[in-house]
């Protein structure tokens, strides 16, 4: 069969990996929570990028490069995402986001 | 007494991680690539179930770290190595410690006890498992065109290309870093006064 093989099982695993971060953004309290969730999905997308270089010939050099190129854009996000959340706690003292109710009262 | 049940939680992680991958070498007869590609397909899925569920959220970015690696381990068996050793500088190096650093500045004393979900957790559920399944259904239905055995890009291709067809790209991801680098300096300074 060939599990290494099979680009329909890289997909697959892609797949599952990007949905446990679309939970956990969708359902944690903790905004370090859904920030680590977002790393999960862009994860999920790199490693479907990686798997489609690997098995299709005319996106060989592509496929690695555009993921190397989305890790360094993920840098960027995770360095200014934190930022954004010291800057709140610093402000309203929890890192709950239920808790950050100021625009809507 | 805490020490084996320590021992005892890593014995029945560990009997997780290799099942699959004994399962598929022995019983479905196949090589030692498949086995090891299954072992460390089910450390990643385990590892990112645990960074959304559990309860402390240090221990859930440490899992983190144990899913990056996992993965690192998957690039590395698809032929790419060049990605894989940046996963493992960029995020195990580089954001996950961001991330642990932001952890330890941002929690407060009591929080921990609290409730972990929001109270959509059950639909958030219920959608996650319908985008994993109707990105499995895609996959399996899509026909790739010509889908070969395994290419292995060699590093020194990777970087021809890098630094001839796609070096305005490279520049202008150089530039977005530094861009995002200040303004999160910018926006975590504390200000003067405060």
């Amino acid at each position: 069969m060939g599990l290494a093989n099979d680009l329909n099982f890289y997909l697959t695993l892609s797949g599952m990996l990007f949905a446990i971060g679309t939970f956990g953004f969708l359902a944690r309290r903790n905004a370090i929570s859904m920030l680590m969730s977002i790393e999960l999905m862009l994860n999920a997308v790199n490693l479907a990028i990686v798997a489609f270089g690997a098995f299709i010939p005319s996106l060989q050099l592509d496929g690695a490069i555009i993921a190397l190129m989305v890790m360094a854009v993920a840098a960027a996000e995770a360095t200014v995402g934190l930022a954004i959340v010291i800057a709140i706690f610093r402000n309203r003292k929890t890192p709950l986001v239920d808790e950050y109710d100021a625009m809507r009262r | 007494m805490r020490a084996w049940l320590y021992l005892i939680a890593a014995a029945v992680a560990g009997a997780i991680v290799t099942t699959p991958a004994l399962i598929v070498l022995i019983l479905l007869g196949g090589s030692f690539d498949d086995a090891l590609v299954a072992g460390l397909a089910t450390l990643m899925i385990a590892a990112g179930i645990a960074v959304v569920s559990m309860r402390d959220i240090i221990r859930c970015g440490l899992a983190m770290i144990v899913c990056f690696l996992s993965l690192a381990g998957l690039y590395v068996s698809l032929g790419a190595p060049m990605v894989a050793a940046a996963q493992v500088i960029v995020y195990i190096g580089a954001i996950s410690v961001l991330i642990l650093f932001a952890i330890m500045l941002t929690q407060e004393k009591v929080g921990s006890a609290r409730l972990t979900f929001q109270t959509q957790a059950a639909p958030a559920a219920i959608a996650a498992i319908v985008i994993a399944v109707l990105v499995s259904v895609a996959a399996f239905g899509t026909s790739w065109g010509e889908v070969s055995e395994h290419i292995r890009s060699a590093t020194v291709y990777v970087a021809h290309a890098l630094f001839q067809n796609y070096v305005l790209v490279l520049e202008a991801v150089g530039v977005l870093l530094l861009a995002a680098v200040i303004g999160g300096v910018f926006l975590a300074k504390r200000e003067k006064g405060a």
